[in-house]
């Protein structure tokens, strides 16, 4: 599985959508996505690339594309 | 000073006269902005004919009682903004406050809270054993104030595990399990005073007499809600630490005190034991005969301002706590700002509080 199909399958799962809701998908948007929504999103990022964010990253990650741009930073190195 | 620059500044580095200014600052812009945007308040100011040009002091701003949020819906946005109802706990047939909260305001609460507790505990995020039971955070429609508190500080677990089912039994062999594998790790324990007491401690001290044991001595507790019902059982909060430490070990303990009104800004219990304002809010208390401020040293009303609300105007509130600031800049754990100590409730105040009024149940 390529690093995308993981990061949008942690999306999908954790929030029972599909990936034409994915883009532009910001936090609070939708039920699913609330901030017991938001831990169970983190727990499935951090299994599938195995990582342990920092606290202040998992407040910032507050959309589908922020996500990327966090899991991009050196220490984490997820490339898309 | 907006609320981005104040998070860049260390929670407990500002002395006496830094923060003052600093509050006088934002509380003073908090006044404004909820006159401005709320009408209710701005009717309440007027009521009391303040001037927000007569702002010297953020002593100076008037306090709501925190009753005010069960009998009132007060918020400085639109409804379309909203996207999070908080409800104090309760116990049953008491109304709840509901603090309304945009996306700005909740996202401070969780920033100012990491802050704060990272001071106590480091940034890196530990294994977490939540001392409560996973239905709690479960109904996401009323998000509770204990429901809450267990999602706030599940931002420091790394994994996490808990101890309780939904029957409040405590699951031994999940917890034994948990603990060895994560036996090189410092563990964090997070709950409520009296569920500990009641669902943990005793539970442990059970199996501590049928020789079953579980080292803690590698963690940290950090737990809040109340104290009224251990209070009545004679348990102090000295013995409640050296019952723990019997038990299972465990050294690292911290009190905190906070409400849902003013999420984000809790007090922690430093080592000597002393429950301590951070930048981000403060505590002042007050003589019940004509509100003016206590000396250090005597007790009072406890009134609490806190730098975060912006979506309602709970940035000045009074409580139905009793207290006493026990002195400023000169702990001897080092953090700057108030410490103080709760004495309990006012007579005739509802019950309140995560952990007391799930204690109510136990009468």
């Amino acid at each position: 599985m390529t690093n995308i199909e993981k990061y949008n399958n942690a999306f999908m799962e954790s929030f029972e959508i599909s990936a034409e809701d994915l883009p532009g998908l910001k936090y609070q948007d939708i039920d699913t996505w609330d901030s017991v929504g938001h831990m169970t999103l983190i727990a499935a990022l951090e299994e599938a690339f195995d990582i342990m964010m920092d606290t202040d990253d998992i407040i910032d990650l507050s959309s589908y594309e922020k996500g990327q741009e966090i899991l991009s930073k050196e220490e984490y190195g997820v490339e898309f | 000073m907006t609320f981005d620059e104040l998070l860049t500044i260390p929670p407990y580095s500002l002395d006496h006269t830094q923060k003052a200014e600093m509050l006088t600052e934002r509380l003073g812009d908090l006044t404004r902005l909820h006159k401005d945007k709320c009408e209710e308040y701005a009717r309440i100011l007027e009521g009391l004919s303040f001037d927000c040009a007569d702002i010297d002091s953020y002593l100076d701003i008037p306090f709501l009682p925190v009753r005010l949020f069960k009998e009132r819906s007060l918020k400085s946005v639109s409804d379309d903004e909203i996207v999070k109802t908080m409800t104090s706990s309760g116990t049953t047939g008491q109304s709840v406050s509901r603090i309304y909260l945009d996306r700005r305001t909740a996202s401070y609460q969780q920033k100012t809270m990491v802050k704060i507790v990272s001071d106590f505990t480091g940034s890196s995020r530990m294994p977490m054993i939540i001392l409560d039971c996973p239905s709690v955070v479960k109904n996401r429609a009323m998000f509770s104030a204990r429901g809450a508190g267990i999602l706030g500080f599940s931002l420091f677990g790394s994994k996490k595990i808990y101890a309780l089912d939904d029957d409040m039994k405590l699951d031994v062999e999940g917890i034994k399990a948990f603990l060895e594998q994560y036996s090189d790790q410092k563990i964090l324990l997070f709950g409520f005073t009296f569920m500990i007491w009641q669902h943990f401690y005793k539970e442990m001290k059970k199996l501590k007499n049928e020789g079953i044991t579980f080292d803690l001595s590698n963690a940290v507790l950090i737990h809040g809600g109340g104290w009224k019902k251990l209070a009545s059982e004679a348990v102090s909060s000295e013995q409640f630490k050296a019952s723990l430490h019997d038990v299972c070990g465990l050294s690292e303990i911290h009190d905190y005190y906070g409400m849902v009104e003013q999420t984000g800004c809790i007090y922690m219990e430093c080592e000597c034991g002393h429950l301590h304002t951070s930048i981000f809010s403060d505590v002042i208390t007050r003589r019940p005969y004509d509100f003016s401020v206590c000396d250090v040293g005597e007790k009072g009303i406890v009134q609490v301002v806190s730098t975060i609300p912006e979506s309602y105007p709970g940035h000045s509130l009074l409580t139905e706590d009793e207290g006493i600031v026990l002195g400023e800049d000169d702990c001897p754990c080092g953090r700057k700002g108030k410490y103080f100590k709760i004495i309990g409730r006012l007579k005739n105040a509802e019950i309140r509080g995560c952990s007391d009024t799930y204690a109510d149940k136990f009468k």
